[in-house]
């Protein structure tokens, strides 16, 4: 392989690389955590106690705990709540305040609105794709 | 610290002795998490899991970084008769080691970032960035001629560039554009994730195949065209195959089309490994790096196990019932375990020249414990993956979390076992090879000044 194929092929892969890059950066998705809002106060929140090191969103995360996409619609917010407030005999109490519940709740309310993450609910198909 | 590091052992020493306390680290802090599986709640109130497991991944993250940057900066060393600056790598090494004593402090203090892999405050990421411009600095300087380089070469720089772009897109979320969808947000963190993985294999296969050269005393391999077939393959995938992370989010069809075809192309690098298993093995046992040579061997093996496993995980359809289980888990463990760390071992006893017989032989047996261990550890967490999965997609509405974590009680005992045997295993290498660095005389190689 001479150095001018090389250089053609890196080349290439480059521009594609980059065209797909920025096409996934203008993807458009509606916001569903604002900033600012009630629910990126959540998410930072979420991250600031680091949550994801035991729960999971769409099943990435730590498996300690269970996964907490749609907790929104499956729990009530007193269920939630009750959980957040105490702990359990596994997950450390953090002593969150009510406003920093109210926030976690949000950002809860926000992760369940963009989409389901049970994998059951997925179809597959014959060609090894799968779809919503 | 930087006169003391005047005139004494190679800079690339002072990472890869780095490299080593940090694997040492992750594995007593993975000790202290399998313990946490098995007895839950255990520390709940003082060294939870989510303290636990970024001390773990952090660790592990950068004993795999710092000791492949060592490993490349010695063999650039090698390759180029020195590299461009040394006191530029003194630097490197220096603000890479404050900024992983300062992330594992602040951890421990309880803050944290929150993301995935790089769970710490993202202030941290500012030393990483300045650290890695001056590594990238260093290995282009040093390469200077860009013409009819070995294979090796093209993969240090590819992963070394790749890296940098990779690291800062994962700190895209800090931009409220990219931040106020779940969706896209999940999808750019593990878009660069993926990719960013890819980088520091380049540089561990890059510095493997120095290695292998090294060893069979030939350099044919790194120039022919087969070779940059490969690497041009590897390239591909790291750009575009990183989708099969994300299968399961509400995310564009396009980005499970393209990623699942081209991870499809890494069975073209199955049907080589089998291909050629026999005749590297031969090749390869003639000569005389024997500790580096059994490394290598059993990187070798876990190679093949783990693509086996990967090319499965990125059929969407098998996806749905590996994703969110414990069968991730092992998919992580054998390719960061049995592959980069087993390669990066490689380099250090090729690096550290090591020909004491005693300390030979303990190492034989670390790595002798660690092959035994090492299945076990990963066919308990396939097993429990396999639980989980027939769990979440057939039982979930009626057998609570818990319940299902109970069940699995057995299979984190044996993970727990075979985890504290593996650790034993290293422990045993890794003692052996900081007794190397802090005992003996200076090893500096004739031919590098790294």
């Amino acid at each position: 392989m001479s150095d001018r194929a090389k250089v053609m092929t890196l080349i290439i892969l480059l521009i594609s690389f980059f065209c797909y890059t920025l096409f996934l950066y203008k993807e458009n998705y509606s916001s569903n955590a604002e900033y600012g809002s009630i629910a990126d106060k959540g998410k930072r929140l979420w991250q600031e106690k680091n949550c994801n090191s035991c729960h999971q969103i769409y099943g990435l995360g730590g498996y300690l705990g269970p996964d907490l996409t749609n907790v929104y619609s499956q729990r009530s917010e007193v269920y939630i709540k009750a959980f957040l407030q105490a702990g359990t005999n596994v997950m450390p109490n953090f002593h969150l305040t009510e406003e920093q519940m109210n926030e976690i709740m949000a950002y809860f309310k926000s992760i369940d609105s963009s989409g389901y993450a049970t994998p059951a609910k997925l179809k597959t198909n014959y060609d090894g794709t799968i779809e919503r | 610290m930087m006169e003391q590091l005047k005139d004494k052992k190679p800079i690339s020493h002072f990472f890869i002795m780095t490299g080593l306390l940090l694997l040492f680290s992750t594995l007593a802090f993975g000790v202290v998490g399998a313990f946490q599986y098995v007895f839950p709640g255990l520390f709940r109130n003082s060294f939870s899991f989510e303290k636990i497991r970024p001390l773990h991944v952090s660790s592990a993250v950068f004993w795999i970084l710092i000791t492949a940057c060592g490993a490349v900066i010695y063999y650039l060393g090698a390759v180029k008769n020195g590299v461009w600056s040394v006191k530029l790598a003194k630097w490197q090494w220096l603000l890479f080691t404050i900024a992983v004593i300062a992330i594992l402090v602040s951890y421990i203090m309880g803050i944290f970032g929150g993301r995935e892999y790089w769970e710490f405050h993202p202030i941290f990421a500012i030393p990483i960035v300045i650290a890695w411009i001056l590594f990238l600095i260093n290995v282009i300087k040093s390469v200077k001629i860009f013409r009819k380089q070995p294979v090796y070469v093209w993969m240090w720089l590819t992963g070394t560039i790749f890296f940098l772009f990779t690291y800062l897109e994962s700190y895209l979320w800090l931009i409220p554009y990219f931040r106020s969808n779940i969706v896209h947000d999940m999808t750019i963190q593990w878009k660069s994730y993926g990719s960013m993985v890819g980088c520091w294999n380049m540089l561990i296969y890059g510095s493997s195949i120095y290695l292998m050269d090294k060893i069979s005393g030939s350099e044919k391999y790194s120039y022919s065209g087969i070779s940059f077939a490969l690497y041009f393959l590897g390239l591909f995938n790291l750009m575009f195959n990183w989708g099969h992370h994300i299968y399961t989010l509400p995310a564009p069809k396009y980005i499970q089309y393209i990623s699942y075809s081209v991870s499809m192309t890494e069975l073209l690098l199955l049907g080589r490994i089998i291909y050629y298993w026999k005749s590297s093995v031969n090749t390869a046992r003639k000569h005389y790096h024997i500790l580096s040579y059994r490394f290598l061997l059993a990187a070798d093996l876990w190679i093949f196990l783990t693509l086996i496993l990967a090319i499965a995980m990125s059929i969407p359809a098998i996806n749905i019932y590996t994703h969110g289980t414990h069968i991730t888990v092992a998919h992580t463990m054998g390719a960061t375990i049995g592959i980069n760390t087993f390669l990066l071992l490689a380099f250090v006893c090729n690096i550290f020249n090591i020909h004491q017989p005693t300390t030979e032989k303990r190492i034989t047996t670390g790595l002798y414990i660690t092959l035994i261990a090492l299945p076990i550890f990963w066919f308990s967490l396939i097993i429990a993956g396999v639980l989980k999965s027939n769990w979440q997609m057939h039982h979930s509405n009626e057998i609570p979390f818990s319940v299902m974590m109970y069940s699995l009680h057995n299979y984190f005992v044996v993970f727990l076992i075979s985890g504290i045997l593996l650790a034993i295993g290293f422990f045993i290498i890794v003692g052996n090879l900081l007794a190397t660095f802090f005992n003996n005389q200076p090893t500096k190689n004739n031919i590098t000044n790294a």
